[in-house]
């Protein structure tokens, strides 16, 4: 059975160091970071990566006392994607637009703060909120979307780790092939910035990165990287089938034509680069591409010492001899945004298939030869002779991975 | 407390709980709900920061006495001053 192709129309983001893709862009190729220190409760400043869009632009200041961080991220995402798509919101077929949002996690913020909030009158759990529930259900974010939008479709969360942004996409994408939907709003959001667990179990992991300047502080591949910086953000996107797209004249941004999900089943933190390996190749199978064919492949790492390089032995040995292959990474600026991470480092590359530039790699000092890799785009943009296909990299926690491949549109 | 105090603490819990809501003409004696766009979970605000500002304990039977502006003095007056 031939599939529907499937394309990016729309792409609404808030990240770090921006809030529209073109202001995100523009901060990619400038090499401007979004790094700041926060009070974390129980644990004192912190490093974080913080949005900063104007969440009342679509909510009430009601709706966003009862909703959470990670639906409002995602009611602007959504917003912003629909908008770019240049469509009303009246205009969709709400009983068959379907909202798929990617998280690693969600309800650590919303519980510790109930808890906390009970600490206040002696653990009395009479104090306990009723917005508890509906704050913490795994769907929380997709519905937020679901309830501001007033679309009746499938909305519900993929959760997935670090993962997840990359799922989100590749569950809106079947979804569209399975004609369960005619349009789909995809991809990833984080808010974990607000939940002081996840810093303290990245630091009892010792994996949670210090540098006296927070914008240094996330350096994949350098030498003296030391962990990662959590960051909140979202990316969403509206996909929709080729000719649905085309009947409308919609912009396309490209085509989703290669993913690949897997585990590695060997551990609960730890990568496995053969698995990893292996997950980019059933990628580049299912769009029917060869590595030489990729000409930027955007990775993961979150600048731990161990994840980098086997990340790296995964790319080296499934980019070998492949001379027009870039390779970037987009936590140096933005930390690593979870949920939100895959599919919003995507979004930083879409623009190549215009200008044909590869944000680099920023924070890289001193390469760790391990780390070093053919391709790989340090410190300052290039300029690509041509980007026809991106390769987007998202691991998470128990052994999750996935590999997504965007094509330039092309009829 | 008198009952026109009573009543500026109720629109004051209303006034965090519903931020976006106009409150300088709220009819005492016209139902909350028909003046604001209050829902049920809004009424459990109301209850749950009576508990926390003002350690005041509204039993669900009680909830209807929220109604309106007046109701809640009326209710509401008699368990402050029983505080004091």
């Amino acid at each position: 059975m031939a599939l529907s192709r499937v394309v990016i129309t729309g792409v609404g983001l808030t990240s770090p160091n921006g809030n529209t893709l073109e202001e995100f862009r523009r901060s990619l190729l400038k090499g401007k970071g979004g790094i700041s220190r926060i009070d974390m409760r129980y644990m004192g400043q912190v490093l974080a990566g913080v949005c900063d869009f104007e969440a009342t632009k679509y909510q009430k200041r009601k709706e966003l006392r009862v909703g959470t961080r990670a639906g409002s991220i995602s009611i602007y995402c959504a917003r912003e994607a629909l908008a770019d798509a240049g469509l009303a919101v009246d205009q969709l077929d709400s009983k068959r637009t379907g909202i798929y949002v990617g998280t690693t996690e969600h309800g650590n913020v919303e519980t510790e703060n109930e808890v906390y909030n009970i600490s206040q009158f002696d653990y009395d759990t009479k104090f306990w909120s009723h917005h508890h529930n509906p704050r913490t259900v795994s769907n929380n974010p997709a519905g937020e979307v679901s309830l501001n939008l007033k679309v009746h479709g499938p909305a519900y969360t993929i959760g997935a780790a670090c993962a997840a942004g990359n799922l989100g996409l590749i569950q809106g994408m079947q979804m569209l092939q399975l004609g369960e939907v005619d349009f789909a709003i995809a991809g990833g959001v984080s808010e974990s910035i607000r939940s002081f667990g996840i810093f303290a179990g990245f630091k009892s992991q010792g994996a949670l990165a210090e540098h006296e300047d927070p914008n240094k502080a996330s350096r994949p591949f350098d030498v003296d990287r030391n962990g990662i910086v959590v960051s909140e953000g979202g990316a969403l996107y509206t996909l929709e089938r080729l000719e649905d797209a085309q009947a409308r004249g919609a912009k396309i941004y490209g085509e989703i034509v290669g993913y690949k999900i897997n585990s590695d089943a060997t551990d609960y933190v730890l990568p496995n680069p053969e698995r990893q390996a292996e997950c980019m190749r059933g990628a580049l199978e299912k769009a029917g591409i060869q590595p030489s064919d990729i000409h930027i492949v955007s990775t993961h790492a979150t600048a731990t010492p161990l994840g980098d390089i086997q990340e790296c032995e995964a790319v080296r040995e499934v980019f070998a001899n492949c001379p027009d292959t870039h390779i970037n990474n987009t936590k140096g600026y933005i930390g690593h945004a979870m949920g939100a991470a895959g599919s919003l480092e995507l979004a930083g590359n879409l623009p190549s298939f215009e200008d044909g530039l590869v944000h680099p790699t920023i924070n890289v000092d001193n390469l760790d030869p391990k780390c070093d890799l053919p391709g790989l785009v340090i410190n300052e943009p290039k300029q690509a002779k041509r980007v026809d296909a991106i390769l987007n990299n998202s691991f998470g926690m128990l052994g999750i991975n996935s590999a997504l491949i965007i094509k330039r549109f092309s009829n | 407390m008198t009952k026109d105090e009573c009543k500026q603490v109720v629109l004051d819990i209303i006034a965090e709980i519903a931020p976006d809501e106009d409150l300088s003409d709220v009819k005492g004696e016209v139902a909350l709900r028909e003046q604001l766009d209050l829902d049920s979970m809004d009424f459990l605000d109301i209850v749950m920061e009576l508990r926390k500002q003002h350690s005041i304990e509204v039993p669900e039977a009680d909830y209807v006495q929220l109604a309106s502006l007046d109701s809640c003095a009326e209710y509401l007056t008699p368990k402050f001053n029983a505080l004091v």
